[in-house]
């Protein structure tokens, strides 16, 4: 089939974005053509819930304030992997350790967003996928920044940008067309069924668009198994009964092989306030598994791909009573893909001396997230600065270009 | 619209076969009455849960050395705890298909979700028969106070918001341990339970109300609910007050704070504006949330008076139909309107409430009390009616029906009638008349908008 129809009103309405035009039927169907795509690079964003911990996943074992505070979650173990000779990287990343030395794994460092103080997860979590700074009120947090940066891109398809899940993402909540699908859900109906289904849909927008894209999205996603990596593809897809991370970013793969250029998808499991080591240990396997699984999914797609992954905030620099970490500010982020310059740890490093820290508790930011988000998209989709800091990031400064993007 | 039909769609889980409350006089005076079907499914009490506990504990360290037989006990222990959900599950919902007051099944889903307590531990899921059925059943109709303090420091969210681990660091146990302050439990009580986020509290105030928190324990070896030793000592301002200046610490220190909390403004602005959210619509009035809160603040928060200032208002008794309904109340309502029993619910085996109950729930995006954080289930229609959810629900009504009812499915016309009454619309009457077979008019009937929403 050459051409899908597609309900445009539908993904319109999926973050609850409110519709300007809903008193006309069926104004909003669109037949998609899978036309060119606007750019040839690809990103994924994967949002990461519950703050991740940037002390333990890039150590500053360089700083010697560091093994004086985390001295007990690393159980005098050295066990940490070098980077730079500053720091290090968490063992259990060990998998991530050939994309490094190739130049394809990056992090940045005492990032974090505007958000401060509160420290919750939800708020910080708004404000990482909305983009916003703080002087934008919760109420009017209405679309994310990636959904934005779609919308200023003219000619763009109901293809271009996926997410990928059950999970919400505000992040490519908004105005401009995107697709949600995860990989365990399929819908098999009878023509006479699907009939009668339309009839009883056709009154209430939210169930019609839902169902009309429930039945076209499931025919557009199995992957080949007759290849070695298809077959991959279609294992990895079926790993928590279709829902873990591998089989997000198998997906996410297969799709971004095709005219999708734009992927996010979101993992939980960082709020170590117990038993840090294993639970980031096994958090931060899972995250390089599916990073390699983007890797082997996109074969030579993957030389024009940026992986980037971000969370709400950092935590605290000191452990707590329990053998964890509380919520703090600074953190890090982490980009991987065959399109950036890596092998290095961007940022400027703020240090740990008690005089150095945030409100005396957390690692100081000392740049915003959506900086490095925006440089990575001015790089890889050649936006214009003006627009970023003005559209999509409004109010933000960008600062220096880190260099990010081949 | 006919009061029957919105007291069963908007206060219960659907129009059904047996006689229910249809007024709001009638659902009001349903909650007075006895808890009957608590008595008739129990679930673990606390003293079972510690039991069980304590001997995965046990079995635990009896493992340690490798032996086989060893760790086959300790799994079985382990497993016997993980099962618990399930039948909490199970619980919930023959409870539902037998209420007589189906608004105390419904508050008890409102105020389970509002107090989170997501089953990411075994002492969570252990615990959480306990939580719903000690802390939050018996009181759905009392103070808020009474309810806020019996969630917050119930041995379930101690455990799951990480209290159990905070130690005050001037405490006795905090100065030889070196141990510290866990927030956790703190924030969310301010953020979540209480204030709300937008309020106005500081980081100060976190900080302190988590010192004033320190102290309460729970432990599956002792019954111990507040240790003195790790409290920290000294007085803790929260917004202002200052609490537990006196020595040694005490635990009505921080009933006190917990009962300032409950009525303080933005609290009774937040939580009634969260039961008009839950029960009217995705965006309340001002109206009906201003009555609320005023009943809520003229009444020191008794919870009574508070819904009934939401089932008299206009809003609160007006036509159904502008709410999607979550997942678990999709298949509650789904079960009592295809007529099973709380019998039959406990009958079914284990297999099949896997199939019909429990996958299902999570591929329509709610795990069972699996929630991602303590901030429980979004409320948005749009949230719930995806195209992944909705395409759920659809096969949903396709395939579990023949499966769930013994004898042969009612006729769809019927069915449609009885489960929707007045709210059905003449298109779904038309498409129900027009289907080929009873299964695929059934089907319809339970995948329709009408019957989704409430």
């Amino acid at each position: 089939m050459a051409t899908t129809r597609l309900t445009r009103r539908g993904l319109l309405q999926r973050g609850g974005a409110l519709i300007a035009c809903s008193a006309a039927a069926h104004p909003l169907m669109t037949t998609v053509t899978f036309a060119s795509a606007p750019w040839e690079n690809r990103l994924v964003v994967i949002i990461l819930r519950g703050a991740m911990d940037g002390l333990d996943v890039v150590r500053p074992l360089g700083d010697p304030a560091f093994m004086a505070m985390r001295g007990g979650l690393l159980r005098g173990r050295d066990d940490s992997l070098p980077l730079d000779g500053y720091f290090a990287m968490h063992p259990a990343l060990a998998p991530l350790m050939p994309l490094w030395s190739a130049g394809q794994l990056a992090f940045a460092h005492a990032v974090s967003t505007p958000y401060r103080d509160k420290r919750s997860h939800f708020d910080g979590q708004d404000i990482l996928e909305a983009g916003t700074g703080m002087d934008v009120p919760a109420s009017a947090r209405r679309d994310g920044w990636l959904n934005r940066m779609l919308a200023t891109v003219p000619g763009m398809n109901a293809q271009t940008a996926f997410a990928v899940g059950r999970d919400e993402l505000k992040v490519l909540n908004g105005p401009a067309p995107v697709m949600n699908w995860s990989p365990d859900a399929a819908l098999n109906m009878s023509p006479q069924a699907r009939l009668l289904l339309q009839e009883v849909y056709h009154e209430d927008p939210l169930f019609r668009d839902a169902a009309d894209e429930a039945v076209e999205l499931a025919e557009l996603v199995a992957p080949d198994e007759s290849t070695p990596r298809g077959a991959a593809m279609a294992d990895a897809m079926k790993r928590g009964g279709g829902t873990a991370i591998e089989a997000l970013a198998a997906f996410s793969a297969q799709r971004l092989r095709e005219e999708t250029r734009i992927a996010a998808f979101s993992m939980p499991g960082w709020d170590t306030h117990r038993r840090q080591p294993q639970a980031i240990g096994g958090s931060l396997a899972r995250l390089s598994d599916a990073i390699l699984l983007l890797k082997q999914g996109l074969g030579p797609v993957w030389d024009k791909t940026c992986v980037v992954a971000m969370t709400e905030f950092g935590r605290t620099v000191r452990e707590n009573g329990s053998g964890g970490t509380d919520h703090g500010t600074g953190g890090a982020m982490l980009f991987a893909g065959g399109a950036i310059r890596g092998g290095r740890v961007m940022g400027t490093w703020p240090g740990l001396d008690e005089a150095a820290l945030y409100q005396r508790r957390d690692l100081m930011p000392t740049s915003d997230v959506r900086q490095h988000a925006a440089w990575a998209m001015r790089g890889l989709f050649g936006l214009p600065s003006a627009s970023l800091e003005r559209d999509v990031f409004p109010g933000l400064d960008m600062g220096t270009n880190p260099g990010l993007i081949l | 619209m006919q009061d029957a039909t919105i007291a069963a769609i908007r206060y219960g889980f659907g129009l059904r076969a047996s006689p229910q409350p249809a007024s709001p006089t009638a659902v009001l005076k349903s909650l007075m009455d006895a808890d009957r079907v608590v008595q008739a499914y129990p679930t673990t009490d606390l003293d079972q849960a510690r039991q069980m506990l304590l001997r995965a504990k046990e079995a635990r360290i009896a493992a340690r050395d490798g032996d086989p037989d060893a760790q086959k006990a300790s799994d079985a222990a382990r497993d016997a705890i993980r099962a618990l959900p399930r039948e909490v599950l199970r619980a919930t919902l023959a409870r539902i298909c037998d209420a007589d007051a189906p608004m105390r099944e419904r508050l008890t889903r409102f105020w389970v979700d509002h107090f989170t307590v997501a089953l990411t531990s075994d002492a969570a899921a252990a615990l959480i028969g306990s939580f719903i059925d000690d802390a939050i059943r018996p009181n759905l109709t009392g103070r808020f106070a009474d309810l806020l303090r019996a969630a917050v420091t119930h041995p379930a969210m101690l455990v799951y918001l990480d209290q159990v681990g905070s130690i005050g660091p001037g405490s006795r146990v905090g100065r030889k341990r070196k141990a510290g302050l866990n927030e956790n439990l703190a924030r969310e009580v301010l953020e979540l339970h209480t204030l709300g986020v937008g309020a106005a509290y500081t980081q100060d105030d976190v900080r302190q109300f988590a010192e004033l928190l320190t102290g309460l324990w729970f432990g599956p070896d002792r019954h111990i609910p507040f240790r003195p030793g790790w409290a920290e000592p000294g007085g803790e301002t929260v917004l202002g007050r200052t609490y537990g200046s006196d020595d040694p610490a005490r635990v009505a220190d921080i009933h006190a704070a917990l009962d300032d909390l409950s009525v303080h403004p933005d609290t009774a602005r937040h939580v009634s504006r969260k039961l008009a959210v839950h029960f009217v619509a995705d965006t309340p009035s001002d109206a009906l949330v201003d009555r609320m809160t005023s009943a809520w603040m003229a009444t020191g928060g008794d919870l009574m008076a508070v819904y009934e200032s939401m089932l008299d208002h206009p809003e609160g008794w007006g036509p159904v139909g502008g709410k999607a309904k979550q997942p678990l109340d999709f298949i509650a309502s789904s079960l009592v309107a295809l007529g099973l029993s709380g019998q039959d619910v406990m009958a079914l085996d284990r297999k099949l409430l896997r199939q019909s109950v429990m996958r299902p729930m999570r591929l329509m995006g709610q795990r069972f009390l699996r929630p991602a954080g303590p901030d429980g289930w979004p409320e948005e229609a749009e949230a719930w009616i995806t195209p992944l959810g909705l395409a759920q629900r659809i096969r949903w009504g396709e395939q579990m029906p023949r499966r769930l009812v013994a004898g042969p499915l009612p006729d769809p016309r019927e069915f449609l009638d009885a489960v929707l009454a007045d709210a059905a619309g003449e298109r779904l009457s038309w498409a129900v008349g027009a289907s080929e077979t009873v299964p695929q008019g059934v089907a319809l009937v339970l995948y329709s908008p009408q019957f989704n929403r409430r």
